[in-house]
């Protein structure tokens, strides 16, 4: 049986070997087909010799999250290549040089084996090994395309694109996509039942990685200025920031640039350039991963007790620097909500897209104006450094920038009165002004707490407590000022909860949950600090799943700090093994919940049910099957 | 604050410098540091310079680290605005402050202990990037906010107060400023007011980064026999090199050669320092030179005081970075937003 645009493919690589370009237009090709497809990366802390893999999950249902199991398999690291071959699925196919010969311990009968000898093809055709090397890549590509109907003319068409002013390198790359072309179709059986198809379906779909999204939200969001420390996964967003924003933010005429990038000397540097900036009324950002955050923790204190704005990127990914710092992880949750000493909190945002890349990052330009401290937007690995499918970015040409409560030279000669943290307007957030803004009127000394509301010194009690009341004021206007959950289904007895990038697999998940007749109402969390939609959602259901990528289910322990929900309640699904979570983790850890717990499910009726027959209900539900209100 | 509340009562007999103002119009708040630091000589004579220079005392930017010499921004240019940020971090803080706004006067304050201590990396790397603002180092040797402890530009040998000895090697902030790159390097003695104030206004109107190490005595924690920033010692160890004699804006700022006369100045204690002759064959704009007269003296057990660099056509950051000449912080959406067309083909570059 032939099946269509669904399939997972993986290719087993040596990093450094030339295979990222190869991949990465594997991944253009099927996009410009017009096949909706999810990419990731998952590779080594390492430059040069370790195993990388590129993974592509080739899903018409858009189901973009991670799958368990390979379908394709192009194994071309000899090193790995043991692993490789286990994760193949049965029925599955593996691609491999048979140059060599095959290790016959390694067969396996319930997969389909599919050798090429790309070395061999090679030797006669290129005398440079250097170029033998790289080409093997572009071989493996050429099979693929006679094997799973890939367009040939898009293929050879990016191959010019590609390397349009090296034109030399043109044709010998479309010779050895030839070669390997070539002898697919003469030698193998092609294509196979797993195939591609071109489709309509991706309208006017972009794919953009997801710090690529946040460094043109920033600069649509209006900030000037970057300072950052290289660390990965965050670098690509301040580089992607220094590329834009030189085409889009140099003067013409002039040459001249209106936006400033700095790569501070580390982290501390780093953050204290973007408070320093944020002071002085420019819009600034860092990004950054989680060693990062933990050197910016003092800093962060600071600018929330001080009130200046600020907006940091945690591109989350495993810890330590020597743990898996290539890896993603939602591992930095409490970290960045509660940084620094003292009672701090700070606003977070969550996002789970690309285009949700870019919209926060603008947006958290405007939230960190407005409410006056930092804002740290959520992001990581997973969706912020693998290409995956976006809507188009938008932007609305009425949108002013809210640049919150800055006093100019006239606000303050019309006012009698000037207390930087004077509560004027009751929602905690006092008026500041910039340095020379007046010759006279409106000069402040910043320090951290201890001040009066006026902003002098002061170490009394009285003024430190009450300025500390009025900065959970501030929190609660914060909570109405964070992007709002989003809340899908209603009246089911349980739900569950997820936030950032596990929102990918999450569809696909519930989907298979609602086949073996688990049917939950869902909310994703946005923002941080909680809404009251986030408290009832969680009183209103009773019992959730709290799906996240960390160990010590982080989010958990946030929400019952916050908002008081018995942790009970909260049944945590966790995944923290680097990969991201799959959509088969999150169907077995609920489904094994439902059989510990003996509880009821509904029938699985009428839908196609993935598992073939619908599994038996553990206990017997109350209500009709079908029902809504049941499971 | 409330502006009606705070009428300043000027003295009709004091001078207005070209705009109208007077000294006090460049005074901050009282000080709280003890009665005598070297640290409030330091905040007077940074009043003075600007005062003289005829700046509108708003368009300062005042930043600083933690620590006593950190404080003192409150205690001069009241109008402006400040930062006491976080201990060592200030040159990050100036750095973003000045991004933000270039055509503010920077004046960051810190001490030895902010700056050669903690916050050593942050001083070597804004030397190297250039920030136009004047960094003045209240240096006393001492940890003075924590009560004595040593700081890292104290002398092997010198003792606290408690009479413990220091073991290990000073680090010293001028020799490293000029390795480094710094465009203008001082040092001065925080009791020098003539030395020092013509430094601090050569330092603010210097295009570039400008650093001024100030000897400030700590009377409380180091100010004893055995400590090699008290009073007495340098009363009898500091060298002056060049008295920056000032120039306004545009001109090269000039060292004056001629061999000067023993001078006597008074200090805010009562006390009289005595100074060194000035060296007429110095010259301030051989950097190479600055750093073995520093190295020589410092073989003598001397401090040698005055203009030791200048780099009279220096950069600064914002011609390295080629920023507009806009503040950054002025620039609107129509300057910032490159707009949905601009989107468009944004979008169209990702497919
Ligand atoms: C991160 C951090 N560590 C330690 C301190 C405590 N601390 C405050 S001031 C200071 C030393 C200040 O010495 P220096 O910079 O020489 O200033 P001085 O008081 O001598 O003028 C220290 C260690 C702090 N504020 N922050
Ligand atoms: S402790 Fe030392 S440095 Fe601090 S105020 Fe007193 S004299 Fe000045
Ligand atoms: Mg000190």
């Amino acid at each position: 049986m032939t099946t269509y645009n669904d399939f997972v493919i993986r290719f087993a690589n040596v990093n450094g070997s030339g295979s990222a370009s190869a991949n990465g237009m594997f991944a253009k090709a099927l996009f410009r087909m017009g096949v909706p497809i999810a990419t990731r990366n998952i590779f080594p802390s390492n430059i040069e010799g370790l195993p990388t893999w590129f993974e592509v999950r080739v899903s018409e249902d858009r189901h973009h999250g991670r799958r368990e199991g390979v379908d394709l398999m192009v194994a071309m690291n000899a090193e790995t290549y043991a692993e490789d071959v286990a994760s193949v699925v049965p029925g599955g196919f593996l691609l491999y040089d048979n140059s060599k010969g095959l290790d016959r311990r390694l067969f396996r009968p319930d997969i389909t084996e599919i050798g090429i000898p790309i070395a061999k093809l090679l030797l006669p055709e290129f005398a440079d090994p250097k170029q033998r090397k790289l080409f093997k890549n572009i071989v493996y590509l050429g099979a693929l395309s006679a094997l799973i109907n890939i367009d040939f003319e898009v293929i050879t068409g990016m191959v010019s694109t590609q390397y349009r002013g090296k034109d030399e390198l043109i044709a010998p790359n479309i010779h050895a996509l030839e070669i390997g072309r070539g002898y697919a179709r003469e030698y193998l059986d092609c294509p196979l039942p797993i195939q591609l198809r071109r489709t309509s379906a991706l309208g006017d779909s972009i794919m953009i990685d997801g710090n690529a999204a946040a460094a043109l939200g920033a600069i649509y969001g209006g900030a000037t200025i970057c300072a950052w420390y290289p660390i990965t996964p965050s670098t690509s967003m301040a580089e992607a920031f220094e590329k834009h924003a030189g085409q889009l933010r140099t003067e013409t005429e002039t040459g001249q640039r209106k936006f400033a990038v700095l790569q501070a000397e580390d982290e501390l540097s780093a953050i204290g350039i973007v408070i320093g900036a944020g002071w002085n009324g420019a819009r600034a950002f860092t990004a950054t991963s989680g060693p990062g955050l933990s050197l910016m923790s003092e800093f962060l204190g600071l600018a929330y007790f001080a009130e200046i704005p600020a907006v940091l990127f945690d591109i989350q990914r495993a810890g330590p620097s020597t743990g898996m710092p290539t890896r993603t992880q939602q591992g930095d949750v409490l970290l960045a909500a509660y940084a620094s000493h003292g009672d701090t909190k700070h606003p977070l945002m969550f996002p789970s897209s690309p285009k949700e890349c870019f919209d926060f990052a603008a947006d958290a330009m405007d939230l960190a104006d407005r409410l006056q401290t930092p804002v740290i937007v959520l992001s990581d690995l997973e969706v912020g450094m693998n290409d995956n499918l976006s809507e188009p970015l938008t932007w609305d040409d009425s949108r002013r920038y809210d640049r919150g409560k800055v006093l100019s030279r006239e606000d303050l000669d019309a006012i009698e009165e000037f207390g930087r943290y004077v509560d004027v307007d009751g929602d905690g957030i006092g008026y500041r002004t910039l340095p020379g803004t007046h010759p006279t009127k409106g000069a402040f000394f910043t320090r951290g707490t201890s001040r009066d509301a006026y902003a002098r010194y002061t170490e009394a009690p009285e003024a430190y407590t009450e300025n500390m009341d009025r900065l959970l004021v501030k929190w609660r206007t914060a909570a109405s000022l964070v992007p709002a959950p989003e809340i899908s289904g209603h009246g089911h007895r349980a739900g569950i909860v997820f936030y950032g990038s596990t929102a990918m697999p999450m569809g696909e998940a519930m989907q298979r949950l609602a086949d073996e007749g688990v049917q939950l109402d869902a909310m994703r969390i946005r923002g941080f600090p909680f809404s009251q939609e986030v408290t009832e959602f969680l009183h209103r259901h009773e019992f959730v799943f709290l799906v996240e990528q960390n160990r010590d289910a982080q989010m958990k322990t946030l929400l019952v700090n916050e908002t008081g929900v018995d942790a009970a309640k909260i049944v945590p699904v966790l995944y923290y093994g680097g990969m991201s979570i799959s959509a088969d983790t999150i169907q077995a850890s609920v489904l094994d919940h439902y059989e510990k717990m003996r509880l009821p499910r509904l029938w699985a009726v009428g839908r196609g049910t993935r598992g073939g027959t619908p599994r038996m209900q553990t206990a017997i539900g109350r209500g009709s099957p079908g029902g809504d209100s049941v499971a | 604050m409330t502006f009606v509340a705070k009428p300043r009562v000027h003295h009709p007999l004091l001078p207005t410098n070209e705009i109208g103002l007077t000294r006090r119009d460049y005074e901050g708040l009282v000080s709280t540091l003890c009665a005598g630091c070297g640290h409030d000589s330091v905040s007077a004579a940074i009043v003075q310079a600007c005062a003289e220079l005829a700046i509108p005392p708003h368009q300062f930017a005042k930043v600083s680290g933690i620590g006593c010499s950190s404080k003192t921004p409150s205690y001069f240019l009241g109008n402006s605005h400040g930062f006491n940020s976080v201990h060592g971090r200030m040159p990050s803080v100036a750095t973003g402050a000045n991004l933000a706004n270039r055509e503010l006067y920077c004046i960051g304050v810190s001490g030895d202990g902010d700056s050669a201590s903690i916050g050593i990396g942050q001083f070597a790397h804004i030397v190297r990037r250039r920030i136009n603002m004047l960094y003045i180092v209240d240096n006393n040797g001492t940890y003075g906010l924590t009560k004595g402890q040593f700081s890292a530009t104290n002398d092997k040998g010198s003792t606290s107060k408690k009479g413990v000895p220091n073991l290990y090697e000073p680090i010293d902030l001028v020799s490293m400023a000029l390795q480094i790159g710094a465009s203008f390097v001082a040092r001065s003695f925080s009791g020098d007011k003539a030395q020092l104030v013509p430094l601090i206004k050569a330092g603010l109107l210097h295009r570039g980064f400008a650093f001024i190490d100030v000897i400030s005595p700590c009377v409380a924690f180091n100010n004893h026999n055995g400590s090699t920033k008290s009073y007495d010692y340098l009363r009898t160890h500091a060298a002056s090199v060049v008295t920056a004699d000032f120039i306004a804006a545009g001109e090269e700022i000039t060292a004056d050669y001629a061999p000067g006369e023993a001078e006597t100045v008074r200090m805010p204690d009562g006390s009289r320092l005595r100074l060194r002759k000035l060296d007429g064959s110095y010259d301030p704009h051989n950097r190479a030179h600055a750093l073995e007269h520093v190295l020589e003296a410092q073989q003598e057990g001397e401090v040698v005081t005055g203009l030791l660099y200048v780099d009279p056509d220096a950069s600064d950051c914002h011609e390295i970075l080629d920023t507009v000449e806009t503040p950054l912080n002025a620039l609107g959406e129509a300057e910032l937003c490159p707009g949905s067309e601009a989107l468009d083909r944004i979008n169209a570059s990702f497919r």
